[in-house]
C-alpha cells in the first residue's frame, strides 16, 4: 500500500486545519450556506434527509487493518455503529454532526485517511479493480497509476471548480471490473508495440440522467504522458463544459455536443503544448509509485497439497464447499486465494457494515491477508491474499459474523444506494426493495441456477447504484408524490459494456418481486444451456420479457 | 480608494474598473481596466494609450487578447460567481502559454477560500468581494506548505522533487 511521507502528511494536516477554520466561520455565520457548500462537499460532507452524510475516501479501494479499525472507532463515536460502502469504493457515515466533522477528519488524518474531493465539482476518488495486483487475468497492477493520478488530482488548483464532478477509473486486466467505460475518463492499461506500458484512454462515459458509454480518444498513450494528457482533457472540459445547466454539465455532454472528433482535436492541440512539460512522468516517479505496491512476501506453497486439503475440507462441510465456489477467486500466486466478504446478507442494507464487523474484518486481515482489505464498487469487501490453508478458519469466522453469504455475483448480491431512507436526492426508497427481493429469492439453489446476474437498484436518476449497467436495473421514480419503479434489462459493465433498456411502464413497489420473478422465469425458459442472463437477453431481445411481464399484469 | 490584495499585502487600488463602455462614449482618463469588447472594437485608438488594462469575463478566452499582451499594463479575469472555475484555466494559459508577466487580477466574486488556488494559477492581485475580511485573506495564502502539481507558482511537480 502507499504510505504517506512527511510531505503527504503535512498537506493532509493542513487540510484538516483549513476545514476546521471554514466550519467555525460557517457556524459563526461568517460564511454563507452557498459559500460553505463547495468547501464542505470537497471535504465529503453532504446535508441529507435526516442528518449530514460524510463520505470518507478509500483511495482506489485499498485499506489497511489499522485504517479499518479507525473507521470502526469513528462509527461508534460519531455515528450509530455502522457505515456504508458506496459504489465508488468509498465509505459513508450517515449520522455525523456537522460541527464534529473537523474532529472526525483529524482522527482520519492520523491513519492517513481523509474525505478530500469525495464530493463536489472536482476530480473524485480514482477507482479500480478490487482484485488489483492479485487477479489472475491482470496485465499490470493499476494501483501505482491510481496513486500517481491521486496525487495529481489532490488539491489540483485549476480543477477545483469544474462544471461538474469528474470521475476517473483505471483497469489493468482482461476483464473490466472497474467499469472504465462508464467514467468521465476511463484508463485501460495496454502494451505498446515495444511491450511498454501505455494507456487506452476513453472519455465521456457516465451514468446519471444521460447514460453514455465512453468513446476512445487515444488508443495507446505512452505512460510518461499520462498526466499531461489528463491535464489537457480537463483543461478543455473546464473551459468548454456547460455551466448553465447542471444536468448538461458533465463531460459526456460536451463530447457529444462537440463531436468526439472535434473534442479529440481540441485535446490534442492543448496536449501538443503540455506534452513533455514538467508534468511528464519520470522513471523515478513511476518507480516510486510502483515500489508502494510490490508483491508481498508470499510463501512458496505446494498448490497440490493445498488443493487436496481444500477438497477434503469441502467434502466434510458442504457449506464451506459452497462458499468456496461462490465467494473465493483464483489468485496469481499458487496456494493463495482472493476472498470476497459479502455485505449482502438478507435483512441488512446492501453495503452496510457494523463497527463490530469492521473490527473482526481488520483482525481477519491481520491474521490471514497481509493486513489489507479492499472495498468493491459492488459494495462488498475483499481479502486479497489468503493462503488456501487458512480458508476454512477464515470462513468459520466470517460465518460467525454474517460475512459469508455465498452470493457474490449472483442475483441477491444487489447493488443498492441508500435511497429515500437517507438520501435527500432520492425519489424513492431502494433498501426495502432490495430486501423484498432477497426475501423472495431466498432459495439459493434457484439463485445459483440463474448464474451470474447483476441487479442494481437506484433510488433516483442520479444512478448512484449504476442501474443502467445492471443486467437487471431498477430505478425509483416519483409519480405525483408516489414511489414507482422502472425496470430495465440488458445493461452490462464489462468490456462489452451496454446500457439497459427500459422494459415498459413503471411498477408499484409491491409488484417488483413478481415482476422480477417473471423476468427470471422467461429467462429460464429461453436460456440455452448455461447461458448467462445477459447473453440470453442479447440473443432474444426485450419482447419476450415485456410480453410476459405486462400480459399477466393487464 | 478601494483596497486590493497584491503580492500578499493590502494596497490601495489606483485602477478604475470600467464595467462597460458604450461604442460612442469617450474613453475616460486615468488608469482604466476596460472590457475586452471595448478593447477589440477600439484597438487602434487604445494601442498607445498609457495606463490601460483589459478584463476578461468568464466566457472570454485568453486567446482573444493573446496578441496584444505587450500593450497592456494589467489584465483582470472576472468571476461572475466564485464557482465558475474557467478563470483558473485562463490564468494558467495567460502565464504559461502566452507568457504574460504583468499584473493578473481576480475580480468579481473573489472570496477568501479560493485565494490559495487562484494564486497557484497565476493571479497576483485580488480585488476581494466587499464583505470579505481582507486581513484574514492574507493568511489563506499559507493554507498549504506544499503542492503535488506543477502550476504557475511552482514549475516542478512534487514527484520530481521527492
Amino acid at each position: 500500500m502507499y504510505v504517506y511521507d512527511a510531505i503527504d502528511q503535512q498537506m493532509l494536516d493542513e487540510r484538516v486545519q483549513q476545514y476546521r477554520g471554514q466550519t467555525e466561520r460557517f457556524l459563526r455565520g461568517e460564511l454563507s450556506e452557498t459559500e460553505f457548500l463547495p468547501l464542505r462537499l470537497q471535504n465529503g460532507l453532504y446535508i441529507q434527509r435526516l442528518a449530514p452524510m460524510l463520505r470518507v475516501c478509500i483511495p482506489y479501494g485499498m485499506l489497511s487493518s489499522a485504517q479499518l479499525r479507525k473507521l470502526a472507532y469513528l462509527s461508534r463515536h460519531y455515528d450509530k455503529g455502522f457505515a456504508h460502502i458506496s459504489t465508488r469504493q468509498n465509505i459513508q457515515y450517515n449520522w455525523p454532526r456537522l460541527e464534529q466533522v473537523p474532529d472526525i477528519l483529524a482522527e482520519l488524518a492520523r491513519v492517513q485517511m481523509h474525505a478530500i474531493q469525495t464530493s463536489g465539482n472536482c476530480i473524485r476518488n480514482v477507482t479500480t479493480d478490487q482484485y488489483a495486483g492479485v487477479a489472475e487475468d491482470e496485465l499490470e497492477d493499476p494501483r501505482p497509476w491510481c496513486e500517481i493520478v491521486r496525487q495529481w488530482a489532490t488539491f489540483h488548483p485549476e480543477f477545483a471548480y469544474l462544471p461538474r464532478k469528474f470521475k476517473i477509473a483505471i483497469c489493468g486486466s482482461a476483464s473490466d471490473r472497474a467499469a472504465t467505460q462508464l467514467h468521465d475518463i476511463g484508463l485501460e492499461l495496454v502494451r505498446d508495440a515495444n511491450g511498454e506500458t501505455a494507456f487506452r484512454v476513453l472519455v465521456g462515459g457516465g451514468l446519471g440522467r444521460t447514460p453514455v458509454i465512453a468513446t476512445p480518444i487515444h488508443e495507446c498513450l505512452p505512460q510518461q504522458h499520462l498526466l499531461t494528457y489528463l491535464e489537457a482533457i480537463l483543461r478543455i472540459y473546464n473551459q468548454y463544459g456547460r455551466r448553465d445547466n447542471k444536468y448538461k454539465a458533465r463531460i459526456k455532454i460536451l463530447v457529444r455536443a462537440m463531436g468526439a472528433e472535434k473534442f479529440r482535436e481540441k485535446v490534442d492541440a492543448e496536449w501538443d503544448v503540455l506534452k513533455d512539460g514538467a508534468a511528464t512522468l519520470t522513471e523515478d516517479a513511476i518507480a516510486r509509485a510502483k515500489a508502494a505496491f510490490t508483491r508481498p512476501a508470499y510463501d512458496s506453497l505446494d498448490p497440490l497439497a493445498a488443493s487436496t486439503a481444500l477438497r477434503q475440507q469441502s467434502s466434510a462441510d458442504p457449506g464451506f464447499a459452497n462458499w468456496l465456489q461462490r465467494n473465493v477467486q483464483p489468485h496469481q500466486v499458487a496456494g493463495y486465494s482472493i476472498v470476497n466478504l459479502s455485505l449482502k446478507a438478507t435483512g441488512i442494507a446492501p453495503g452496510d457494515v457494523s463497527a463490530e464487523q469492521m473490527e473482526v474484518i481488520a483482525d481477519m486481515a491481520d491474521n490471514w491477508s497481509m493486513g489489507e482489505i479492499r472495498t468493491t464498487h459492488q459494495q462488498n469487501l475483499v481479502l486479497g491474499d489468503v493462503r488456501q490453508s487458512d480458508l476454512l478458519s477464515l470462513w468459520k469466522k466470517a460465518v460467525e459474523h454474517n460475512l459469508a453469504t455465498p452470493n457474490i455475483g449472483y442475483l441477491t448480491d444487489i447493488v443498492c444506494c441508500p435511497g429515500g431512507d437517507y438520501c435527500a436526492l432520492a425519489n424513492a426508497v431502494s433498501i426495502p426493495i432490495a430486501e423484498a427481493l432477497q426475501r423472495r429469492f431466498d432459495d439459493l439453489d434457484y439463485v445459483y441456477d440463474l448464474g451470474r446476474i447483476d441487479l442494481n437498484i437506484s433510488g433516483c436518476m442520479n444512478a448512484c447504484s449504476h442501474h443502467h449497467i445492471g443486467h437487471i436495473g431498477i430505478l425509483g421514480v416519483d409519480k405525483k408524490g408516489r414511489e414507482y419503479y422502472q425496470v430495465s434489462l440488458g445493461g452490462n459493465a464489462d468490456k462489452d459494456a451496454s446500457l439497459g433498456k427500459i422494459l415498459g411502464p413503471a411498477f408499484e413497489p409491491d409488484e417488483i418481486p413478481d415482476v422480477i420473478a417473471k423476468i427470471l422465469e422467461t429467462f429460464i425458459e429461453l436460456r440455452q444451456a448455461d447461458e448467462p442472463f445477459i447473453a440470453t437477453y442479447r440473443r432474444v431481445g426485450m419482447s419476450p420479457f415485456k410480453e410476459r411481464v405486462y400480459a399477466t399484469i393487464a | 480608494m478601494p483596497q486590493l490584495l497584491k503580492e500578499g499585502s493590502i494596497v490601495a487600488d489606483s485602477w478604475r474598473l470600467q464595467s462597460q463602455l458604450e461604442d460612442a462614449a469617450p474613453v475616460p482618463d486615468g488608469k482604466l481596466i476596460l472590457p475586452l469588447g471595448a478593447w477589440e472594437s477600439r484597438r487602434d485608438q487604445l494601442l498607445n494609450r498609457p495606463d490601460t488594462g483589459v478584463w476578461l469575463d468568464s466566457d472570454e478566452e485568453p486567446s482573444r487578447i493573446a496578441d496584444d499582451l505587450e500593450h497592456l499594463d494589467l489584465l483582470a479575469i472576472n468571476f461572475p460567481v466564485f464557482s465558475d472555475g474557467r478563470g483558473y484555466s485562463y490564468a494558467r494559459l495567460l502565464r504559461e502559454r502566452y507568457a504574460y508577466h504583468g499584473e493578473l487580477r481576480a475580480i468579481g466574486d473573489v472570496l477568501v477560500d479560493q485565494l490559495f488556488f487562484l494564486k497557484r494559477c497565476g493571479f497576483d492581485a485580488f480585488a476581494l468581494r466587499d464583505d470579505q475580511d481582507i486581513e484574514a485573506a492574507k493568511a489563506a495564502f499559507g493554507a498549504f506548505s506544499e503542492s503535488y502539481q506543477a502550476a504557475t507558482d511552482q514549475a516542478v511537480p512534487l514527484f520530481r522533487r521527492r
